[in-house]
């Protein structure tokens, strides 16, 4: 293969969805592979603390914010409500270890609901809903920190 | 050594405190109100926890979202800055319930020098010298009248709850005392929830001078000389520097002996400053103390080449003074760059910066907060920055301000620099000849 031909393959991968080309050749093998997806990070405050345990801890390096660990396979519609911190505190998405998730995905909702549980200086603070409608994401890992104004939820309206 | 301190504050301070804590190789936490999301303060910070909506009750005045923060990132420090909750005795005390050191004074000494009235006493068994006056608030019109007649007019009504100029009202004369009396205590009342007032003599054009001291916790004071503050605007400071042009090796002497029995006198612990009078014929009276780090810290920085903030950690972490005390060996002048238009009364003037440039140069230093593209928030004071410079000379550092204020370009709001500008060339100004009542006869061309 000379230069020129690499050339011309380097200009088609450009153009392309490819993320990875290899040739062998005398006519034989070809192989193409398309550009990895993208991970999905959700966007979330700069730098944020995210290992909450009692006992002073090593410095950490700051890290993107957790990723959601459940996402359904809703649409990204424009219409869905983001249900924000009101306070901060340890997010938790039960009562307490031994009882059931407070709400799952799928998970209708009303005002009054107990969506999570924020703890701050041994205070237990039941967050709830204060609309109506289905639950489509959950933004924060149970047992992790929360600032004011954070995301939460995602709520599909009724 | 702390591991990681969380600055209770905002703006240039708290970019200030983050700063020293990194050369010390302490983690920081910064908390942000909505409104600050963007600020350097929340970018330059290892941590950032957002906690509440713009207005300072919500934000920075919020002691259950401070601590939450503070337990959440756990924080083992928290520096309050100066305003907002530097001087709150109540948030002081709820640090210490919780195990987290408070960079700063303990309640007791808040306390004891929060109330003004209090402060005056306390200060009289010390054997520090006094503005003359009634002891205690002021029950009603006839007292007043009597005090103001035994120690002479022009008297002074002030809150005992006061501060920034509120609640304060001149007197010359018997004839106004009733109506000054009665609208002190309205305001007094409207500004702090507490409308107890109390009255002294009126020092004529005084020279604001202050002593910056330190105390550690095990009784050892030092003070690092003065800083003159004369130049007020509604008892606001502008300029600040060290030494004092009014200062003479003797008075500085006395003085620094008074702040020292000042702060012995409640235990100090942390750094702080003691507030004087001086009258023309250098005779000196206590006014109050500001049991925090101030805002014009950095002139004492300048002259005395320590880091204040740094022996504010040491100090909270246990180290001990060391007893000396510390003149000034250069001389420095800062001046405090405000959004606000100095041509329309000092309105204030939040908005987006366009274009900044800073200025540079040998003997030039600025603290502040703003970027190119930062937005001022409307909600929180005006200062944007501080333009500190330092020389061997008086005048050489005044030529310095003048020639860095020269090259301070702010643009997509008004600032104080012009008014900077004209001061560093008026004549007054330059000769040392100003008192507090500098300013009122000043015109800005």
């Amino acid at each position: 293969m000379d230069l020129k031909q690499i050339h011309e393959l380097i200009k088609i991968v450009n153009k392309s969805n490819i993320g990875e080309i290899s040739i062998e050749d005398k006519d034989g093998k070809v192989t193409i592979k398309q550009k990895e997806e993208q991970v999905v990070t959700v966007a979330a405050p700069p730098q944020q603390v995210y290992n909450v345990s009692h006992q002073p801890q090593q410095a950490q390096a700051p890290a993107p914010a957790p990723a959601a660990p459940v996402s359904a396979p809703a649409a990204k519609a424009d219409n869905l409500i983001t249900v924000k911190s009101p306070m901060i505190g340890t997010f938790y998405r039960r009562q307490s270890p031994d009882k059931p998730l407070l709400v799952d995905i799928g998970a209708s909702i009303e005002p009054g609901k107990v969506l999570c549980i924020i703890e701050a200086m041994k205070l237990f603070n039941e967050i709830e809903a204060e609309i109506k409608g289905t639950i489509v994401k959950i933004l924060v890992e149970d047992n992790s920190p929360v600032e004011f104004d954070q995301p939460l939820f995602l709520v599909e309206p009724a | 050594m702390f591991k990681k301190i969380l600055i209770a504050n905002r703006g240039e301070i708290a970019l200030r405190v983050i700063r020293t804590c990194r050369e010390m190789g302490i983690k920081t936490v910064a908390v942000y109100s909505t409104a600050d999301k963007d600020s350097l303060h929340v970018r330059f910070a290892d941590e950032a926890v957002c906690i509440g909506k713009p207005p300072g009750a919500d934000s920075y005045l919020n002691i259950p979202n401070i601590m939450a923060a503070a337990e959440i990132t756990n924080a083992d420090a928290v520096h309050p800055g100066y305003g907002f909750l530097a001087e709150n005795a109540k948030f002081s005390q709820i640090c210490a319930d919780y195990g987290i050191k408070f960079i700063g004074p303990t309640p007791a000494m808040i306390n004891s020098m929060g109330d003004k009235v209090t402060a005056k006493e306390t200060m009289i068994k010390a054997g520090v010298p006094v503005v003359p006056g009634g002891h205690g608030l002021l029950e009603n019109i006839e007292q007043a009248k009597s005090i103001a007649k035994e120690i002479g007019y022009p008297v002074i009504l002030k809150a005992t709850a006061g501060g920034g100029g509120k609640g304060m009202r001149l007197v010359w004369e018997e004839s106004q005392m009733e109506n000054s009396y009665n609208t002190a205590k309205i305001e007094a009342a409207g500004s702090f929830k507490n409308d107890g007032i109390y009255l002294e003599k009126y020092v004529e054009e005084p020279h604001h001078i202050e002593i910056q001291i330190a105390g550690d916790q095990y009784g050892n004071i030092s003070h690092l000389s003065e800083r003159d503050c004369s130049i007020q605007r509604r008892h606001q400071k502008l300029v600040e520097e060290s030494p004092s042009p009014f200062m003479t090796p003797d008075l500085r002497q006395r003085m620094g002996d008074a702040a020292r029995k000042a702060a012995q006198a409640i235990n100090y612990e942390s750094v702080g400053t003691i507030e004087f009078l001086v009258d023309k014929h250098r005779d000196f009276y206590f006014m109050e103390m500001n049991t925090r780090i101030q805002v014009e810290h950095c002139v004492t920085e300048e002259v005395t080449n320590f880091d204040l903030i740094k022996e504010q950690i040491l100090i909270a972490a246990g180290r001990h003074i060391s007893g000396k005390d510390y003149e000034p060996k250069m001389h420095a002048i800062e001046c405090r760059i405000n959004a606000e238009d100095p041509y329309n009364d000092f309105r204030p003037s939040p908005g987006r910066i366009t274009t900044l440039h800073t200025p540079g140069g040998h003997g030039v230093r600025v603290d502040s907060h703003v970027y190119a593209g930062y937005v001022i928030p409307p909600y929180y004071d005006s200062m944007i920055g501080k333009l500190i410079t330092v020389a061997q000379t008086r005048e050489e550092a005044i030529n310095t301000m003048y020639r860095a204020l020269s090259e301070y370009v702010i643009e997509g709001v008004k600032t104080t620099i012009p008014f900077h500008l004209q001061l560093m060339q008026n004549e007054d100004f330059r000769n040392g000849h100003f008192t507090t009542k500098f300013l009122e006869g000043f015109k800005l061309k």
